[in-house]
């Protein structure tokens, strides 16, 4: 469908419109605002509190360097602190994030989850200490909705928020309300973990922490609107998705020349650093599964050793028996722990670099099209220069002043193209750099943290056997 | 109090050097395992003190339905045939791995098909350990050692008719095998026993079976899929060990370290499942069989009640009729005589296999539990030291 001469049309609908007005607000407000207004973590904000609604605007020129800078990543190596503990990197500003209770609301297909979530920061910024929030599911990808809307066209990379999971949900919309515990249960605590860690990472960013949909996510007393765009069946999700489709086409069809061999090499480090995490994450869920089954058999076996020893007529050694079925118990919820620690630990951390690395090809394809914005410009400049040049030649005065005004306005736009695109570039590379390095940082606490959760395990078994060993040595 | 229950099989052939076997070798060609059977004794009846024969498994099993043909020993408990041989399972395995060559890389297949190997031969080492138990047994027994068949078995250096074994045959068995079981629960159905005692250990040992063979059954699932667990760390580990070279950061060095962790849990948790199978699931197993074995001296006994009751009536009759009372006298004396005997001995054969069992539970419990503490402590160390110097790499 795309054509590779004239620049496809889906290209012109999507970009072209934001092209004229929005690049402005992000870049050139950055200019308009004077400098002491600008936002950083520690700033003057009982001023900022009062004007809370006309910062919303303001603040989206915290995006600047300096803000980057304010906020170094961190490097601290201690591993004592816990994960949560590390969302907002250096300095003393912590904000931390729990969400508990998921509770079903109402009934029937309407029927939905509703999370609390729970902060307790000392960022300035934050009119409380310490607050609490009700939110849905639909609320969580309206936030990610709205921040990707701000912040991916200047090459941020954006948490993604947890997939929608209808098949997961109709069974909680089904599940009556007595059942609720235990029916889904298993999807419910998935997704509050998933929840959890979608907000920790967005907090964790330096500039989307301080955004002000971001905060008024985690403040706001009053139910946020509900995000109709973010539901599957909508008109906004099918368009969305008719956008997609197109933007995948794109994708596909258009190659740039790259100019800058960082992004060649990051790229091809992104792609196969994906290929392998998606193969890792397929085998450590096959032994989530295995661990999953091997529970559930040491629980027949715990089972018949049971039955074994109400028929066995010797006092001790059915004595031994019944024992033997109680270790093989615990050895069951211990296989079930085990499990639990590799898919929440191990797997859900795979699952979410996964997604995390498509965040970042999201942010670079913005860069590419940017990039075809710019190309577009300047061939659009040459034609109409072409024309103009033409004007001249045939001395046509009377369209001369309107060809001439053309050109100039092409070449502002080739101008703004190639800014957008430096700009893009620059951000990329440094959103790379904090990318990376948070990356490296969770992989390695989760991993250990991971194994020092089995090693609790391989403890508990010692316990469990020992106890078991002078029962055993008492068959007589 | 351990001191109490006899010494095991084993122990006696230590002591007592009158007839010790062994299987001293075994090969494994097609279908079939050929065991040679290693003989060393001080009896008088065999022509030299020291040879070898080579014997296949349907040999034992027709060295055993001797035994249990015999009316001389229906009063023992006669130790249960060693299990077919059976590889189908590795076989299988080995062939899925080579149809799914493709999905992994080399090093994996070479691990997944090490520890294929190693199950087979596992196995193999297993049936040889089970047919040689068997012959123990016989040689060990004061009783049974001294049958015929038995030295003919052991002796005689050509085939032993036994063996080719058509379909024909198989079904044969199959008949055979069912006319017996509905022969016991129409023994059980008509005849009323008269000792309580083995009424009520019939029935505690026909639940007892059952339940024996549904642990096994549940230890058996259990085991394998801990060995799969054990084997899946193999690709967690591969896939580490590439996305360390992929990723050209700090991680590498850790992801590999990690990979490493794997690698030697992998060892220790397939220790643990292989021991489980030893220690837990093999016992069941063999007193399963064992129990088997006791229930069916209880139908023999069953059996020659149920003859010693016709004799009974025909004595009666014979009375009443004034015709043949010698002869039925006679008769019926026999008949009890032998249904005394095999009740006195099958009460002491029961307490044995008690005995018997108590011992060998205790035995291989106790192992079961200190090899379980000793593999956790094992990676207990190794999650440990890892950890640390995981941390060193901060």
């Amino acid at each position: 469908m795309a054509e590779p001469v004239e620049p496809p049309p889906y290209f012109d609908d999507v970009d072209i419109n934001n092209d004229d007005n929005e690049p402005e607000d992000l870049f050139v407000s950055a200019i308009q605002y004077p400098p002491e207004k600008k936002l950083d973590n520690n700033g003057t904000i009982d001023e900022l509190l009062n004007g809370e609604s006309d910062l919303v605007g303001k603040l989206k020129i915290s995006d600047s360097r300096e803000e980057l800078e304010n906020v170094p990543i961190n490097n601290g190596s201690n591993i004592v602190d816990s994960l949560e503990q590390e969302e907002i990197e250096g300095g003393d500003d912590f904000l931390e994030i729990n969400i508990t209770e998921p509770q079903k609301v109402g009934d029937g297909m309407g029927a939905y989850m509703a999370y609390r979530v729970t902060t307790k920061t000392n960022m300035r910024i934050f009119k409380r200490r310490e607050f609490v929030v009700t939110r849905r599911f639909s609320d969580f990808l309206g936030l990610h909705d709205k921040l990707t809307e701000k912040y991916l066209k200047v090459g941020r990379i954006i948490p993604p928020a947890p997939e929608k999971s209808v098949i997961g949900m109709t069974k909680i919309k089904m599940s009556s309300q007595e059942t609720n515990g235990t029916n889904g249960s298993d999807f419910v605590e998935r997704r509050r973990a998933a929840l959890e860690r979608y907000l920790k990472r967005t907090a964790q960013h330096p500039v989307l922490v301080v955004d002000p949909d971001f905060r008024e996510f985690l403040e706001s007393d009053i139910e946020l609107p509900k995000a109709t765009s973010t539901s599957a069946l909508s008109g906004a999700g099918v368009l969305r998705l008719f956008n997609k489709v197109g933007e995948t086409m794109n994708k596909i069809t258009y190659k740039m020349d790259e100019t800058d061999p960082w992004f060649e090499e990051t790229l091809t480090h992104v792609e196969a650093l994906e290929t392998q995490l998606r193969k890792l994450h397929a085998n450590v869920e096959a032994m989530v599964t295995y661990r999953k089954e091997l529970a559930n058999l040491t629980n027949g076996v715990s089972r018949s050793a049971a039955l074994l020893s109400s028929c066995e007529d010797h006092n001790s050694l059915s004595r031994a028996l019944s024992q033997l079925a109680d270790t093989e118990e615990k050895v069951e919820s211990l296989h079930l722990d085990q499990a639990n620690t590799d898919f929440f630990i191990l797997c859900e951390l795979l699952k979410d670099y996964l997604g995390l690395l498509g965040a970042v090809r999201d942010a670079f394809h913005e860069r590419t099209k940017l990039f075809q914005h710019w190309q577009h410009s300047q061939q659009m400049l040459a034609k109409k220069r072409e024309i103009k040049a033409k004007m001249e030649f045939t001395n046509r005065t009377d369209k001369l002043d309107q060809a001439g005004t053309e050109v100039i306005e092409w070449e502002a736009k080739v101008e703004r193209g190639q800014e957008n695109f430096d700009k893009i570039s620059q951000m990329i590379k440094r959103e790379m750099e904090r990318f990376e390095k948070c990356r490296i940082h969770d992989f390695k606490m989760i991993f250990i943290k991971y194994l020092e959760n089995h090693l609790d395990h391989q403890g508990q078994l010692v316990q469990y056997w020992e106890a078991f060993l002078p029962e055993a040595k008492a068959i007589a | 109090m351990a001191d109490r229950s006899p010494p095991e099989e084993g122990n006696i052939s230590l002591i007592d050097n009158t007839l010790v076997v062994d299987i001293s070798d075994a090969l494994s060609e097609k279908d079939k395992v050929k065991f040679t059977v290693h003989t060393r004794t001080t009896l008088k009846n065999f022509q030299k003190s020291d040879f070898l024969v080579v014997r296949q498994h349907e040999e034992f099993i027709w060295l055993h339905d001797r035994y249990e043909e015999d009316l001389k020993y229906a009063g023992y408990i006669i130790p249960p045939p060693p299990p077919r041989p059976n590889f189908d399972a590795s076989r299988e395995k080995l062939q899925r791995l080579g149809e799914g060559e493709g999905t992994m890389t080399k090093e994996e297949f070479t691990k997944m098909k090490q520890e294929l190997e190693a199950e087979y031969l596992a196995t193999f080492k297993k049936t040889v350990a089970m047919h040689e138990v068997f012959l123990t047994r016989l040689a060990s027994h004061l009783i049974f050692r001294e049958d015929p068949h038995l030295h003919v078995f052991l002796e005689y250096d050509q085939d032993l008719c036994a063996r080719p074994k058509g379909k024909l045959q198989q079904l044969g068995g199959l008949v055979k095998s069912f006319g017996t079981t509905t022969d016991q629960y129409y023994l059980n159905a008509t005849v009323r026993d008269v000792n309580d005692f083995f009424e009520q250990q019939m029935n505690s040992l026909t639940e007892y079976h059952g339940q024996l063979k549904d642990a096994t059954l549940k230890t058996d699932k259990m085991t394998e899929k801990h060995k799969e667990l054990a084997d899946s760390f193999i690709k967690i580990s591969g896939g580490l060990v590439t996305l360390a070279t992929t990723d050209n950061t700090p991680l590498d060095k850790f992801l590999s370290k990690v990979a490493d962790i794997f690698e030697k849990a992998r060892k220790i948790e397939s220790r643990v499942a292989s021991d489980q199978d030893l220690k837990l699931a093999d016992t069941l197993r063999y007193y399963m069989r064992d129990s088997h074995a006791a229930r069916a001296l209880l139908v023999r006994r069953l059996k020659c009640l149920a003859t010693y009751e016709n004799a009974n009536r025909t004595l009666e009759k014979a009375r009443h009729k004034n015709k043949d009372i010698h002869a039925a006298e006679t008769a019926q004396s026999t008949a009890c005589e032998q249904f005394e005997s095999i009740s006195a001995q099958a009460k002491e054969e029961l307490l044995d296999f008690k005995t018997r069992r108590l011992h060998a539970f205790r035995k291989s419990l106790i192992e079961l539990a200190e090899l379980e503490i000793k593999h956790a402590r094992t990676q207990q160390d190794l999650l440990k030291k890892s950890i640390q110097g995981l941390k060193e790499l901060l």
